[in-house]
């Protein structure tokens, strides 16, 4: 009963914040401050986190494939395709919903205890919309150039880390990163990054806007903005590999 | 004029609000007071729907708000300004941003009248050279002036304010409570004020309204709060030592030959 009342508080609290905007020059104006906050500000964590993660899987590859058998070119295309298929997108998804979840979450609950929700409905603006439809446009629209980055970094970093340890000979590693490339794990990718960003925003939203209570209550709602927010991206994960990969 | 007819109001089946009727009147000051708990603010916050009442009517000139649906309520509350016990200024906004907010919402005015308006709004609450400042930089009495400045800055016909004096000493309280009794007066608008602090009472109450486990137990004028015999209302208004020592003093000095 629980989980029917929540699904439906955060049905009807979409259908608010997908309602016609009062202004919308003042929204285009959030929605560039949001891609800021939300977008501009995650470049450097997903780079750091990209790169190390791409010489990693490089590396563990390369240590875990010891046969003569196997042509070292195929540890290119194993970083490759976990980077492209998985990490760019999922982890760091995750690493997002940690991130810019906690952040959406924390910021829509303290305006909600400080009752700064209540002034914007008392002003006759839909605080739902105002607040919540910039952030997740901004998500939706710039976490697909994270995810681009994230990979462009990522194989770089699987590059840098075959090089400097020798696991692999340079050559070695970019005819890998070309050899049976498939374009279609870029648009896999994307769709899923798209959902993810809104999975993240909105859920996030979800639990700030409804927080009750002080400030002990929006560090709760934060917590479960990102738990909620990552079993959600897990569970999409899965439901949008079998329709677009099976 | 705001005119409040019968309204319920209760949470999880627990009473709040119990058949309340009462009415706010234009040009004035009214002030609800009450003990903490007593439902005040569960009516302000009815009055402009915030909460949904249970039952009843609340009439804005002739216009029932309980009645309206959300777009007409809308249009309703671009003539409320409202100053909340917290101030709830927008913390990302300095604080010309903060009082332009509703004019860059809701008008179609140039960017010069809107600087006009609202400098005249920070001047009308004695605010100067702060227009860049955030409110995380202002002091207590100065975030509650610059909510009364936001409050008023699109010419509002019903002013609600809720503890406008909380955490406030009693001097920047005095300055807080003159202004709002001047603007109501200026603007010949509805004021309604949630209170619990006799010293507004007692300096801007025109009319005052008791307010006592969710019944409107008390009507009046601050004149007339020191003579009634409602129980409830001497226990709130004479609540402190001071108060009952003085009320004693003054009740001996009455009796004497």
């Amino acid at each position: 009963m629980n989980f029917f009342s929540i699904f439906g508080k955060y049905i009807i609290l979409l259908s608010r914040v997908f309602s016609k905007p009062e202004k919308s020059k003042i929204y285009f104006r959030q929605i560039i401050r949001e891609i800021e906050n939300l977008g501009l500000n995650s470049i450097g964590i997903v780079i750091l986190i990209s790169i190390f993660i791409g010489a990693v899987i490089t590396l563990q590859t390369r240590y875990n494939l010891e046969s003569s058998w196997i042509p070292l070119y195929l540890i290119g295309l194993t970083a490759r395709d976990t980077i492209l298929l998985e990490f760019s997108s999922t982890m760091v998804g995750l690493i997002l919903a940690g991130k810019v979840g906690s952040n959406i979450a924390s910021e829509i609950g303290h305006m909600r205890i400080t009752e700064q929700i209540d002034a914007l409905e008392m002003m006759g603006i839909n605080s739902a919309s105002y607040l919540i439809l910039p952030k997740i446009i901004a998500a939706v629209l710039f976490n697909p150039f994270l995810t681009l980055i994230s990979m462009g970094v990522g194989i770089f970093g699987g590059w840098m880390a075959a090089i400097t340890t020798g696991a692999l000979s340079s050559s070695d590693y970019i005819y890998g990163i070309q050899y049976l490339f498939v374009p279609f794990y870029i648009t896999y990718a994307l769709v899923k990054t798209v959902v993810y960003a809104f999975i993240i925003t909105s859920v996030s939203a979800f639990y700030g806007y409804y927080v009750q209570g002080g400030a002990l209550e929006v560090g709760r709602s934060s917590t479960r903005g990102v738990v909620y927010s990552s079993i959600l991206i897990l569970l999409a994960d899965l439901v949008i590999t079998q329709l677009m990969l099976a | 004029m705001i005119t409040v007819e019968h309204i319920f109001k209760s949470f999880n089946g627990i009473s709040v609000l119990e058949d309340v009727s009462v009415v706010f009147e234009k040009g004035k000051t009214n002030l609800i007071i009450g003990r903490s708990g007593s439902g005040k603010t569960v009516l302000m916050k009815s009055l402009v729907g915030l909460h949904e009442v249970d039952r009843g009517a609340i009439l804005y000139g002739q216009r029932d708000f309980v009645a309206m649906n959300f777009n007409e309520r809308k249009e309703l509350r671009r003539e409320i300004g409202m100053m909340f016990q917290g101030s709830a200024l927008f913390d990302s906004l300095t604080v010309e941003e903060n009082v332009m907010f509703p004019l860059n919402m809701f008008t179609n005015m140039s960017e010069a009248e809107k600087f006009e308006r609202t400098n005249n709004c920070l001047r009308r609450v004695n605010l100067e050279n702060v227009n860049g400042l955030y409110p995380g930089e202002l002091s207590g009495g100065m975030k509650k002036r610059v909510a009364i400045a936001r409050a008023i800055v699109q010419n509002p016909s019903y002013l609600f304010c809720d503890e406008p004096n909380s955490g406030l000493d009693p001097k920047t309280a005095l300055v807080i409570d003159d202004l709002i009794s001047e603007i109501t007066h200026e603007y010949d608008i509805t004021t309604v004020i949630n209170t619990h602090d006799m010293n507004s009472v007692m300096e801007i109450g025109e009319k005052v309204v008791f307010i006592h486990e969710g019944h409107i137990r008390w009507e009046g004028t601050r004149e007339e709060i020191l003579d009634s015999n409602d129980v409830n209302l001497n226990d709130f208004v004479f609540a402190s030592n001071f108060a009952k020592k003085i009320k004693a003093l003054t009740s001996s000095s009455d009796s004497r030959p």
